[in-house]
């Protein structure tokens, strides 16, 4: 029987890094998941960006909870990348970002993607949206950007692929 | 052929007359990560939903989490401290018949020596337009412990999960 969650590239950080890229990826799959467990160093805006597009092509919706305040609806348009959500700098606590982007490799649409955050940290949030990013272009390439500060060593970023063949 | 990445572990039905719990027990240390997927419904009468209480090793300290929760009219926030993780909102006894809770929850890295963080998503049903019939949740657990996971125990609390609740328990492998 076919196999149809795969994993495509896993990358767990041994040294701090400001971006963690993935390029040359596949066309092969249907959907892309992405897993993102881990934190960082200091608290800055971080971003989800494709085929390495930083121009303003980026919007996406989020509900968001924060644990005291109300649920947070929040839109963000013409971003330079895909904004993620406050990512722990809590050294007890690890965020988890889970990525579905479906039908990455069409050449017709745009491309959007469904995004889960968690984390339990001090400041951090509960939520979720959707994004979209305003090109036709096959996804080939993944780059998690840092505002500020690095991705804390031990934090894994995994890809995998989902085939509907 | 590459190694399969999302493996069926082991899953739970449960039979005439309910269950207390549901568990998974000598969790293998062998994959990255763990995806529970349930689909319950509590004996509780009276209520359209009930929690259920989510626990690792049977180990009562050490859970925390944040929580989204939609009604269909509003939505809250907040937080919880105690002996297991609570905000899992199960379809109950006063719900339309044969509806059923339908849960998700990722623990990426349950084999490790970190702080065990769990994702969860769910959402209640009664086939109802009313408030509160249907809740939608999403969590942030947070299992502040070192030891890897190896069971996993859903209980139902003060009630039963009634019959055809399932619960399904897969390994995802990086490797």
């Amino acid at each position: 029987m076919a196999s149809t969650y795969e994993k495509i590239a896993t990358t767990t950080l041994g040294t701090a890094a400001g971006t963690v890229t993935f390029s040359s990826i596949s066309g092969a799959y249907t959907d892309l998941v992405v897993v993102f467990v881990g934190k960082l160093s200091a608290a800055a805006t971080c971003f989800l960006r494709y085929n390495n597009d930083s121009g303003s092509n980026y919007s996406q919706i989020n509900v968001i909870g924060d644990g005291s305040t109300g649920a947070i609806n929040q839109i963000r348009a013409n971003q330079t990348g895909f904004r993620l959500y406050d990512v722990s700098v809590s050294s007890n606590n690890i965020n988890i970002l889970i990525f579905n982007i479906n039908n990455y490799s069409n050449t017709t649409t745009y491309k959007t993607t469904l995004h889960r955050c968690s984390d339990t940290g001090g400041t951090s949030e509960v939520g979720m949206g959707v994004s979209s990013w305003r090109d036709t272009s096959a996804i080939n390439r993944l780059d998690f950007v840092t505002g500020a500060g690095t991705w804390s060593v031990g934090s894994t970023f995994t890809i995998y692929g989902i085939l509907a063949a | 052929m590459m190694a399969a990445t999302y493996t069926l572990i082991s899953s739970v039905t449960v039979g005439s007359g309910g269950a207390a719990n549901i568990e998974f027990t000598s969790i293998p240390a062998t994959y990255t990560d763990l995806l529970v997927k349930l689909s319950g419904r509590s004996s509780r009468s009276g209520a359209v939903a009930e929690e259920f209480l989510l626990t690792f090793n049977n180990n009562t300290s050490g859970y925390s989490e944040r929580w989204l929760r939609g009604t269909g009219v509003s939505a809250g926030t907040s937080t919880f401290s105690g002996s297991s993780i609570q905000q899992l909102g199960q379809t109950g006894a006063a719900a339309t018949a044969n509806t059923f809770a339908n849960w998700e929850f990722y623990i990426p890295n349950y084999a490790g020596s970190n702080n065990k963080p769990i994702s969860l998503d769910g959402v209640t049903e009664s086939n109802s337009a009313t408030e509160g019939h249907a809740l939608a949740y999403l969590s942030a657990g947070l299992w502040s412990n070192s030891a890897a996971i190896t069971s996993i125990k859903l209980s139902a609390g003060s009630y039963l999960a009634v019959e055809h609740s399932t619960a399904y328990l897969y390994g995802i492998s990086n490797a």
